[in-house]
């Protein structure tokens, strides 16, 4: 597909606004889980336990039915000059080091390309008018398909409800013209809304800024209209490999092979029709 | 290494550890980055198996049964019902399999509510909309009889309705291989290339052992062909689609599906093994068929259970993707 498609204009909006989402800077993100509150809060998703996880301050786990914001907590002996707010004096270079310790705000990706949605048979889910994927409650069956095919592990079924559930941006506040929950609780603006080409942009400098610093860790992780998911309408500045925060480091939307397997299944099929006349004759 | 820091090496939910060293990999605390795949393993990989039988059962019936005027000794009455009954019961089984399965049952009829080439479960449904139908009017007519004056239509109508489900069963077989690949699960995705032709076979081995089971050894001929035409495929793509699908293969071999595999491998082989050796004897064309039946089944297990074992262990999802990327992962700290 394309690079730099209108996702909103590819799903049929005519005229729409700006395409919007979030860049995540976990290098000031305090790990005050306010967004997970703020989501739950807002969103009414359901309390899903409190399963004590011994990794660090996580307790949440993971992103899933019922946890739309997920803050994961990482707990690194390295050098302290090596981190990224700290602009105190450096550790000696190869010293122990201290604590370092990663957090991260982990959310739906709004891909580009969206495996879930293409995969989903009923049209449950559908993309906005801001380029966001949003799961249709009222029509959702709990297929389950869109589950597996999440190459990020977001979307989740909700056992007693039956559906999927999953980050929605929070689609209805974006109607009204106001910032996500999330965006809006958080204290150190780690969580950022608005215009992607915004977001990429002052991301770019963001990153610049702390190499500048010499902080040699730092990426950005989904920023890429390239990769494999055509870059993520939610992206993040990391400060280790993106597999240490949990997430895939080359995620792929599946659909990309898609028109391979079909002409294979076309010609497995064939090749079962001969099979049965030739036995048949 | 703590247990509460973040891990290199195996993840938390796997099997017995292998002899070969593993490559280093890092994680979040051995999580899966995947979501577990929701499917209910009797419905969903029951599915794979009864949609595959069905299918190849109808495409073969109606082959048999469609032979350009066949000489009077070689309609095989004894084959064509059983193998539409079989398709018949398979599908009807896998229509209630499939709604069982979903979270919202009631709501089935969505499946219809858009047609969607990039969801194979969408053009699933509407396969499935034409051939089930089909296959279970093909049966039906020959034990119902249509009321009063139609009674002369139901030969030319079962003929039909069993053409069109004869043609539409290797979509109904095969579709399925796309359905699992499709998705990011890596022991499936990682077999696309190979995965319709491995459950065209298996469906090919199951709707033969149907036929070497329940017809006359007179009427099998057929069925004997395409079970044991189907078992020697099946048996050598599942090892090509194992040999080019790179970390994930493991997931085939270890723990239950590596299990069920194997067992479904000794079944087919034995099953195909019977049914060239059973040409005369009824009871050794049985136990061939039984054989291929329960092969099939067992394989269509092992590849959904794999498929779970590989997305619930992050370095089948991590450590490819790291290769692809050209990159080695950056040197991990001390954990605390
Ligand atoms: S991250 Fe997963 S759930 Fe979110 S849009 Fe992408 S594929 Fe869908
Ligand atoms: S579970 Fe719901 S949202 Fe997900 S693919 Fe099925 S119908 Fe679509």
């Amino acid at each position: 597909m394309p690079v730099g498609t209108d996702p909103a204009a590819g799903a049929g909006w005519e005229s729409h606004p700006a395409r919007v989402g979030f860049f995540t800077d976990t290098s000031i993100c305090i790990g005050c889980k306010a967004c997970e509150v703020a989501c739950k809060e807002w969103n009414q998703v359901p309390d899903d336990g409190l399963k004590f996880s011994g990794m660090s301050f996580d307790n949440s786990w993971g992103l899933g039915a019922d946890t739309w914001r997920h803050v994961a907590f990482i707990e690194q002996r390295r050098p302290v000059a090596a981190t990224g707010g700290a602009a105190g004096p450096a550790s000696p270079p190869g010293a122990a080091g201290e604590l370092r310790w990663l957090m991260s705000s982990d959310v739906c990706k709004h891909c580009t390309h969206a495996a879930c949605l293409d995969v989903c048979p009923t049209g449950a889910l559908f993309r906005t008018e801001f380029a966001t994927v949003v799961v249709q409650s009222d029509v959702c069956n709990g297929c389950g398909y869109c589950v597996p095919a999440c190459p990020y592990g977001v979307i989740d079924q909700r056992k007693e409800d039956g559906r999927v559930w999953k980050c929605t941006l929070c689609y209805d506040r974006l109607k009204d013209g106001m910032e996500p929950a999330c965006a809006k609780a958080c204290p150190t603006q780690s969580i950022q809304f608005g215009p992607l080409d915004q977001l990429r942009e002052r991301a770019a400098g963001r990153l610049e800024d702390l190499q500048e610093r010499g902080v040699t860790g730092a990426r950005l992780y989904g920023d890429d209209p390239h990769d494999g998911v055509g870059g993520a309408g939610a992206f993040f500045l990391l400060l280790d490999d993106p597999e240490v925060y949990g997430l895939p480091p080359d995620p792929v939307v599946t659909t990309r092979d898609l028109p391979s397997m079909w002409k294979r299944a076309g010609l497995a099929a064939l090749a079962l029709a001969g099979a049965v006349i030739a036995a048949a004759r | 290494m703590s247990a509460a820091g973040p891990r290199s090496g195996r993840g938390r939910r796997r099997g017995p550890a292998s002899v070969v060293p593993e490559a280093e990999f890092r994680s979040y605390y051995g999580l899966p980055v995947l979501n577990r795949p929701t499917w209910k393993p009797l419905d969903i990989a029951g599915y794979l198996f009864l949609g595959g039988l069905a299918g190849a059962s109808s495409a073969l019936a109606a082959a048999v049964s469609t032979g350009a005027a066949p000489p009077p000794g070689r309609v095989r009455p004894g084959l064509v019902a059983p193998l539409r009954f079989g398709a018949a019961g398979a599908i009807g089984l896998s229509l209630v399999a499939l709604v069982h399965d979903l979270g919202r049952p009631a709501r089935f009829y969505n499946m219809m509510r858009v047609f969607k080439p990039s969801s194979p479960m969408s053009v699933g449904s509407w396969i499935l909309s034409v051939y089930a139908p089909a296959a279970i009017g093909t049966a039906a007519l020959d034990v119902v009889p249509l009321p009063g004056r139609l009674g002369p239509a139901r030969r030319p109508l079962q003929h039909a309705a069993g053409l069109v489900a004869g043609l539409a069963g290797p979509a109904v077989a095969t579709y399925t291989g796309v359905l699992i690949s499709d998705t990011a699960v890596p022991a499936w995705h990682g077999g696309y290339r190979e995965m319709p032709f491995y459950f065209a076979s298996s469906a090919s081995s199951a709707a033969g052992g149907l036929g070497l089971l329940t017809a006359p050894v007179d009427a099998s001929a057929p069925a004997r062909r395409l079970g044991v035409a189907g078992a020697v495929a099946e048996l050598a793509v599942g090892r090509v689609m194992r040999a080019r699908m790179g970390l994930a293969a493991e997931t085939f071999e270890r723990g239950r599906a590596g299990r069920l595999l194997r067992a479904a491998e000794a079944l087919t082989a034995a099953g195909a093994g019977l049914a060239l050796a059973g040409r005369r004897s009824r009871a050794v064309s049985v136990a061939a068929g039984a054989g291929l039946l329960a092969g099939s089944a067992l394989t269509r297990f092992g590849v959904f259970h794999a498929g779970v074992a590989s997305a619930e262990d992050p370095r089948y999802t991590v450590q490819p993707q790291r290769e692809s990327l050209g990159s080695r992962p950056s040197e991990p700290p001390e954990p605390c």
